[in-house]
């Protein structure tokens, strides 16, 4: 067991899977010598060498697009995207070839490619390095869609990714990539990829989040207390597939949901819960599911994305929303 | 023109091909590959010399001084200029008031010369706003916003030079109102698909418009070389477009360069590429180390090719004084004062503004969501409900 940021643990969970499987190749742009521009390939290519950390040209429609040809190749790519507003001169390959080839070919070629992207805002950075396009890639079948929102996730989701012969779009909190915490590399006792996770226990209120919100969701559940109210903090971990059990169950015992993301709310994660809930639960509800999320706005500005992202405040108003002390 | 094999081996060096008028010391020494160039440097005076070198050192200042601003916390980020303002002078001064100018991120000098207010481009990236400036403001010259995403803009150009020559705006003759486009970009942006496929419309339409490509050696960590094994000018060459290599920290051959390429553009005779060689002797941004990447070898060898100090030697050479320089300098000072001042007064824009100009047209989720927003912030002044019966951030009634 060992202290790590979050940032790191991926690190560690990339040279590891570098390590332990020699068809794993690590394509991006600045990787190599810089490490990333956050650094999380720190130090791998000078470790594997420049054939398996790979510094790309400057092309995302390429990285995705030779990645397809080396997992035909029998590689294990793991493609990094620089940032989450970067992510769509790729989105063509992701979109019409890496999601859909295993089922066009029956299952005769398997695409194990793993797309990093840093994602979310709250960094105070100019347009385009602050969003969360999740929602995008999830509605697309044949991928699977990640985030993690701790080191020990962080280490252990990023190695299931890599070793899932499904495509992983694994989604990076950029924002918390310096919170440190334990880290253990035995991943045989981890819960599976697409599993979700209780990180508070509670009773009274369901508060599901994924990604930067659920240290936010955290501090919001300890905050509630005070008051008397107990809210269970579910982080999703998978956004595509769904753990929709891991929800129910909660709501089953709450009976009230606030579901909260950074994204834009139409058609967001939060839409896809609030209507599997409603569908599963509809008996057991005493408020309807409510969401706390981005505006449905372009990111705004950054000295303004205060006004747009959901904080700890606007979680506990949501919670108390459906507890019923607000109207 | 011909691709050697000597050629191919360095993508990042001059050569034969390149156009140069001043030497690195300043002497003005066109090579072989300037002569046709030459006739434009004819109308230039000794005051035009002098204003190149002023806005050179001018915006340098400006530059060091924003990102000093940065360093203290008071800008998201800032992209300098620094080393390339021979390239961006040059051009900037070849283009016409009826030119239009599609920018990177890193055009501080050319924006600034075109007439955009540089506290604008603070903005931007203090992140009080996306864009800064109206581009479609007369007062700033033209020049459309800023663009963060890679070589998109090359397309947004093309399309433009398209809309030109649909109007019948280009290839008339006519001096004063023929227009021509200019879009700048890096060697690594030019490796998206995007300018591959400005190419391929503007080779398609003979669009009127120059592609000007600052090849700085660097995409933030990645060497030019592996964006491409031949120097970058010839690429637009397979798509029909002829391209040229100017010496980039040459005020003069960049200007004579641009203003031909802009002048056959306007003329109707199509789309060219100008490869500008020249150095980003800062960091890629104020976020960037580039001593994980780069050599002090290198940094020393570009700071010895400044393209200041180059023209400074053969202003020099034409009798300008040291009192002359010195006042530039002042200015120079003056003009980093005043922006910092500004910089320091700017204040946080209202909440409320995220949700203007989102769609043209009323929008009910728009007025819903900027209506609870605002009920949901005072009631942490009045300390009252916030309160919704339809919105979801909200939405629980
Ligand atoms: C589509 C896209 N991908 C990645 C990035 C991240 N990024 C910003 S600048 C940069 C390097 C650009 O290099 P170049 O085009 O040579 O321009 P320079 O910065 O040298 O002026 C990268 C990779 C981006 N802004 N847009
Ligand atoms: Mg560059």
């Amino acid at each position: 067991m060992t202290e790590l940021t979050l940032a790191k643990a991926i690190t560690t969970g990339l040279a590891d899977a570098l390590e332990a499987d020699d068809r794993v190749v690590l394509l991006g742009e600045d990787i190599g010598k810089l490490g990333g521009v956050f650094r999380v390939t720190d130090g791998l290519q000078e470790r594997f060498g420049i054939d398996r950390v790979v510094d790309t040209p400057l092309a995302e429609a390429g990285i995705i697009g030779t990645a397809v040809g080396l997992a035909y190749r029998g590689f294990r790519p793991v493609c990094e995207l620089q940032f989450d507003g970067f992510v769509f001169p790729g989105f063509d390959q992701v979109v019409t070839q890496v999601a859909k080839m295993r089922y066009r070919t029956q299952g005769a070629v398997k695409m194990p490619i793993t797309i990093r992207v840093p994602f979310g805002g709250g960094i105070g950075s100019v347009e385009h390095h602050s969003e969360s396009p999740e929602a995008y890639f999830a509605h697309t079948p044949g991928l699977r869609v990640v985030a993690c929102s701790s080191p020990q996730d962080a280490y252990s989701m990023i190695r299931q990714a890599v070793e899932s012969d499904d495509p992983v779009v694994f989604f990076e909190p950029k924002r918390r990539y310096w919170s440190k915490g334990e880290v253990v590399t035995d991943v045989s006792a981890v819960p599976s990829l697409d599993r979700a996770r209780v990180v508070v226990p509670g009773t009274d209120v369901t508060l599901v989040t994924y990604g930067p919100l659920v240290q936010t969701a955290v501090d919001a559940a300890l905050a509630a207390e005070d008051d008397g109210v107990s809210i269970e903090v579910i982080d999703l971990r998978s956004l595509a597939p769904l753990d929709e059990d891991a929800i129910v169950d909660s709501v089953q015992k709450t009976g009230r949901i606030v579901i909260a993301h950074e994204a834009a709310r139409f058609g967001g994660i939060g839409a896809e819960i609030a209507a599997m809930v409603t569908e599963r639960c509809f008996d057991r509800l005493t408020a309807p599911p409510l969401r706390v999320t981005g505006h449905d706005i372009p990111y705004p500005p950054s000295e303004l994305e205060d006004h747009y992202l959901p904080d700890l405040d606007r979680m506990l108003d949501g919670v108390d929303r459906v507890m019923g002390v607000r109207v | 023109m011909s691709a050697t094999n000597d050629r191919f081996a360095t993508s990042a060096g001059l050569s034969a091909a390149t156009v140069q008028v001043l030497t690195e010391d300043g002497r003005f020494e066109p090579t072989d590959a300037a002569a046709e160039y030459l006739p434009y440097l004819d109308s230039l005076t000794d005051d035009d010399f002098r204003r190149f070198y002023r806005d050179m050192v001018v915006v340098r200042g400006f530059d060091t001084e924003a990102t000093n601003l940065q360093r203290q916390g008071q800008l998201a980020l800032w992209p300098p200029s620094s080393g390339q303002e021979a390239a961006q002078v040059g051009s900037a001064y070849a283009a016409k008031p009826q030119d239009t100018i599609f920018p990177s991120y890193r055009e501080h000098v050319v924006a600034t010369i075109r007439g955009v207010d540089p506290l604008d481009i603070i903005r931007v990236m203090r992140g009080v706003t996306n864009s800064g400036w109206d581009p479609t403001d007369p007062k700033n010259g033209n020049v459309r916003v800023y663009t963060l995403v890679l070589g998109t803009q090359a397309l947004h150009a093309t399309g433009y030079a398209m809309g030109v020559k649909f109007d019948g705006k280009a290839g008339t003759g006519s001096a004063q109102s023929d227009e021509a486009v200019i879009v700048y970009f890096g060697d690594g942006a030019s490796s998206e698909g995007d300018v591959s496929e400005a190419f391929v419309f503007a080779g398609s339409y003979q669009t009127p418009q120059v592609f000007f490509l600052q090849n700085n050696q660097w995409a933030i960590s990645v060497p030019v070389k592996t964006q491409s094994r031949t120097p970058l000018y010839l690429r637009s060459s397979g798509f029909g477009i002829p391209g040229v290599q100017v010496d980039g920290n040459d005020v003069l051959a960049s200007y004579a360069v641009t203003a031909k390429q802009l002048d056959e553009a306007r003329a109707g005779h199509g789309p060219s590429l100008i490869e500008a060689v020249t150095y980003r002797m800062g960091a890629h941004t104020t976020s960037d180390d580039p001593t994980r990447y780069r050599t002090s070898d290198e940094d020393e060898h570009w700071r010895g090719r400044d393209p200041i100090a180059r023209m400074r030697a053969f202003l020099t050479g034409r009798g300008v004084g040291g009192e002359w320089f010195d006042a530039i300098d002042e200015e120079a000072a003056d003009y980093s004062a005043d922006i910092r001042r500004r910089t320091l007064e700017l204040v946080a824009p209202a909440a409320e503004l995220i949700f203007d100009h989102v769609y043209s047209e009323p929008h009910a989720g728009m007025a819903e969501q900027r209506a609870w927003l605002e009920r949901y912030e005072r009631s942490f002044e009045a300390d009252v409900p916030a309160g919704s019966t339809t919105s979801t951030q909200g939405g629980a009634a």
